[in-house]
């Protein structure tokens, strides 16, 4: 059947939908009995540790592990050499595309150590301390190269070459010389330079983004298992147990049936659990050792070794006329990538001005790699960091041309029928509909005081929809299990059961959801995109009804009528008109009862790739409070309003909203990751990469704005992202509006702060 | 290798336990006792994941030797609930969404229960300093902070 119509009858009441239900998962995450990656032990289960390079950049010369491997309870060593190696080639996985040739040497290294905290080698022991002991016995020789860290130098024509086979692609005619840039990509649309002599006023800058860790409070954890026939399993907390199914088994050199992944609860992911680091490590170990391996990383290996995401160089010109049409829009952005190709260039280029309705636009993105842990993705992926100029330039414009920011935005808004720089015409979005809800909301009037300050900012994020496949059964007493296969990031259990229970016309606590292992369901994609409570949830539905058109069969061949003269309604099978005959409506459970004796079990599975994903539209407002003695930023205000198509279940809508405000707002003022003079990680741990804390912040206020996407169902959007999207430039012309002085480079620390407030006095 | 004998009070379980000198009692906890409940986020007292009651103050358990907890009172979130009945600051993040991935739960819940303990009625200012130990990444507190006022004022029977 066709799950792209939206064909809810108009005016129908929901009665699930828009319900704030305890989450299923509640009690088990309030007592402790949630499993998460760290908590499962198997018997005989070995303990393993990594030992990691502690140089930026250097050859590999020789991994001596004698020592290690002679010692008591040491089971079994692992370098290079017991990974096969992997065709030059990209291959889809989330939101970034991977090359296996980069993905074996990331989790370990080859030729050379690229980063601080590249993988060298592994053991698995009888204990921790063993462990950890024997990694000190392990003879590493390396030659140290010259390293370079920041895109703008390893762009440089005399920077350290990382990859000498690395030639820039996106380029005619082809190099002849390797470079750290890996790709070069173009968004256009229009004449660029028509657009620029069209201008009144033009403004340009140049900003800087450092890389910012996603920061999941659980750190990676798996244990692996693999069996003397060949067959392996995994425990994992994972954004993909689907693709990390596919990369394991890759790397591991197993027949993609012979590995089950379970994915376990998840302690946050937010892109940082989309890519395998240990996990094929394990399973190598495991092989080697005959025994289970649990591999469970510390706070500095998560710093120095997975995430982050990109810093950015970049400089955005905008051209308008007096009376505030925008004409031009360029941007040119360098991201560092880390140790391996693959920043986030092409979300960020596409979504650069994809709030606006421009007809001249040019985005140029290049791909930097550098002496860095190769980037993952982080909650809408490159489009926060261009987002950090676009708007900060946005609110230079409307200063320039004396116009309220929120209304420049709002007289340039994209809406239905926009054709954006990077292809689609828009169907409805809520670009405008958010910028009126933040107009409108008290914290937007209220007075400020000395040395506060009101920043606005908008986002854009597109959403996907992917490859999802779901099973519904009915139980024997009328209860429903759902299996999806999609981690439960927060709170997905509960808008599935009430979609599911929306349909069927029971209670969502009748809907029992199981997320699946890989060998219970077809492939899901990963929990990413903001794609979960959409693509999960309209297939979900879908399923319903194929259980609910079974059950209509069921009830007809008990009244011996025809299927088409039954109908569902509230739960009950009910003859469609007097004229179809007179029977007492047939509840669920009844039906389930009697399932064995009309034709056996009742289910509905459907797979299927989802497309319709509606972009998501977000707005913010945040107020500040610069102190001008330290140049310390107090957080007074914020004000979120996101598009969310319709709030399946509001709190954790708002909750969404609210997570992402935060970690912008970190973004903003605190985060970064710092290097030494030889290019080793200054702070990895949660004292010196200082992320948000309780005491930092105000509440964060949220406006649900619901803009129906026409190709769900219910009118649902992803909402997971696009609220860390406007933040940082938010609180960056807040700040300005607060002291005068517009900075340009994140974090906004109080001593950067201080600065422009000492230069400008 | 030597190990320790340890005697403690566990969720006023007595407990025998063996550890390591070098064994934390988060480690102790958690792969000596089966007690998963109570989370590593960092192991250097940054993040509060780790937050259990040792005789009466709340601690990062995973800057506690095993050892030195010899003869000490012990809780963690699995002794939280009184049988079938929740905490009424389990049921307030339940209800009030104050959970979303739900790691940093077990930690914020000691805590959270250790400060309503001293201070019954807490401001939104203490109740945002009290937890400022213990990071949550995913909610940005405000669900959590609503949670623990809701909590205080129920349990002073408002």
């Amino acid at each position: 059947m066709s799950i792209a119509e939206a064909d809810r009858p108009e005016g129908k009441v929901f009665k699930q939908i828009g319900k704030r239900i305890k989450r299923p998962d509640g009690v088990d995450k309030v007592t402790g009995r949630a499993r998460y990656g760290a908590d499962l032990n198997l018997s005989g289960m070995l303990h393993g540790a990594t030992l990691r390079s502690p140089h930026a950049h250097a050859v590999l010369i020789s991994i001596d592990t004698s020592k290690a491997e002679a010692m008591t309870g040491v089971k079994a060593v692992v370098t290079r050499d017991d990974f096969a190696e992997q065709p030059d080639e990209m291959a889809a996985a989330g939101e970034l595309p991977v090359n296996y040739m980069h993905v074996v040497r990331n989790v370990m290294a080859r030729e050379k150590v690229l980063y601080d905290g590249h993988p060298v080698a592994a053991v698995a022991a009888t204990s921790m301390s063993i462990a950890r002991k024997a990694l000190k016995l392990i003879e590493v020789k390396y030659e140290v190269l010259p390293h370079v860290i920041e895109p703008d130098e390893a762009m440089k024509d005399d920077a350290p070459i990382l990859d000498e086979t690395l030639f820039t692609d996106g380029v005619d005619p082809k190099p002849t010389k390797p470079s750290n840039v890996s790709k070069i990509v173009k968004i256009k649309k229009g004449d660029i330079e028509a657009g620029f002599e069209q201008a009144e006023v033009i403004v340009e800058r140049t900003y800087h983004t450092k890389p910012v860790h996603q920061g999941y409070i659980e750190p990676q954890a798996c244990v692996a298992s693999y069996s003397e026939d060949g067959s392996g399993e995994l425990w994992v907390t994972t954004q993909g147990p689907f693709m990390y199914r596919s990369f394991t088994a890759r790397l591991c050199g197993m027949d993609v049936s012979k590995l089950k992944v379970t994915p376990s609860e998840m302690g946050g992911g937010f892109g940082g659990k989309n890519n395998v680091y240990g996990e094929p490590v394990a399973m190598v170990l495991s092989r080697k050792s005959n025994r289970p391996v649990k591999m469970v990383m510390n706070r500095g290996e998560v710093f120095r070794a997975t995430g982050p995401t990109s810093g950015g160089h970049m400089t955005v010109k905008l051209g308008a006329t007096k009376d505030g049409r925008i004409t031009a829009a360029k941007a040119d952005l360098a991201f560092q990538a880390g140790a391996f190709p693959g920043a986030p260039i092409g979300p960020a280029t596409m979504t650069a001005f994809a709030c606006y309705d421009l007809e001249n636009v040019l985005a140029t993105g290049y791909d930097v790699i550098s002496n860095r842990p190769k980037v993952a993705a982080y909650r809408a992926p490159g489009a926060q960091v261009i987002a950090f100029a676009v708007e900060s330039a946005m609110d230079e414009l409307a200063k320039k041309l004396e116009i309220e920011p929120i209304d420049l935005r709002m007289q340039n808004a994209a809406k239905e029928g926009t054709k954006a720089a990077y292809g689609p015409v828009f169907g409805p979005i809520g670009m405008e509909e958010t910028l009126q809800a933040v107009k409108d909301h008290p914290n937007y009037n209220v007075p400020l005081g000395p040395n506060q300050g009101r920043g606005v900012a908008s986002g854009f994020w597109f959403n996907i929809g992917g490859e999802t496949s779901v099973t519904m059964n009915l139980n024997e007493d009328g209860t429903v299990a759902l299996l999806v296969g999609n981690p439960d990031i927060g709170g997905s259990r509960a808008s599935m059961s009430m979609m599911a229970a929306e349909e069927l016309g029971i209670e969502a606590e009748d809907v029992r959801v199981s997320i699946a292992d890989t060998g219970s369901l077809g492939f899901n994609f990963l929990s990413a995109g903001s794609r979960t409570t959409f693509a999960v949830g309209k297939t979900t539905i879908n399923a319903a009804r194929e259980v609910i058109k079974e059950m209509k069969a069921r009830a007809a061949k008990i009244w011996d009528i025809p299927e088409d003269a039954v109908v569902w309604e509230d739960g009950h099978a009910r003859p469609a008109s007097t004229n179809a005959g007179d029977f007492e409506p047939l509840s669920i459970v009844e039906i389930a009862k009697k399932a064995s004796t009309t034709g056996g079990p009742i289910s509905g599975h459907i797979q299927t790739n989802v497309t319709g994903a509606g972009p998501s539209l977000a707005t913010e407002a945040v107020d500040v409070e610069v102190d001008p003695e330290t140049g310390q930023v107090k957080i007074l205000r914020v004000t979120v309003a996101q598009d969310a198509g319709k709030a399946i279940h509001p709190s954790y809508v708002e909750g969404q909203f609210q997570g992402a405000a935060v970690q912008g707002i970190g973004w903003a003022l605190n985060e970064e990751y710092i290097y030494d003079d030889k290019g080793r990680l200054e702070n990895p741990n949660f004292l010196d990469y200082r992320i948000p804390v309780a005491s930092d912040l105000p509440m964060i206020d949220t406006v649900i704005v619901e803009v129906p996407n026409p190709n769900h169902p219910y009118g649902v959007r992803g909402i997971g992202e696009t609220s860390i999207v406007p933040v940082m430039a938010a609180v960056n012309n807040a700040i300005e509006n607060a002291i005068g002085v517009r900075l340009s480079d994140l974090p906004m620390s109080p001593p950067k702060v201080l600065k422009a407030i000492e230069e400008n006095s | 290798m030597a190990k320790y004998h340890i005697t403690a009070e566990i969720n006023g379980d007595e407990t025998e336990y063996l550890c390591e000198p070098e064994q934390t009692l988060l480690d102790v906890l958690r792969d000596e006792l089966n007690y998963t409940g109570t989370k590593e986020g960092c192991g250097s007292g940054d993040c509060g994941a780790c937050t259990v009651m040792m005789n009466g103050r709340h601690v990062c358990s995973c800057l506690v030797l095993g050892a030195e907890a010899n003869g000490a009172k012990i809780e963690t979130v699995e002794g939280m609930a009184d049988g079938d009945n929740l905490h009424p600051l389990q049921e307030k993040f339940i209800e009030h969404a104050a959970l979303q991935c739900g790691i940093c739960t077990p930690g914020i819940l000691v805590a959270s229960k250790a400060l309503l303990e001293r201070n019954p009625d807490p401001t939104e200012t203490e109740v945002r300093y009290w937890l400022a130990g213990n990071l949550c990444r995913c909610t940005g507190y405000d669900k959590i902070i609503r949670a623990v006022m809701d909590a205080a004022s129920e349990m002073r029977g408002n």
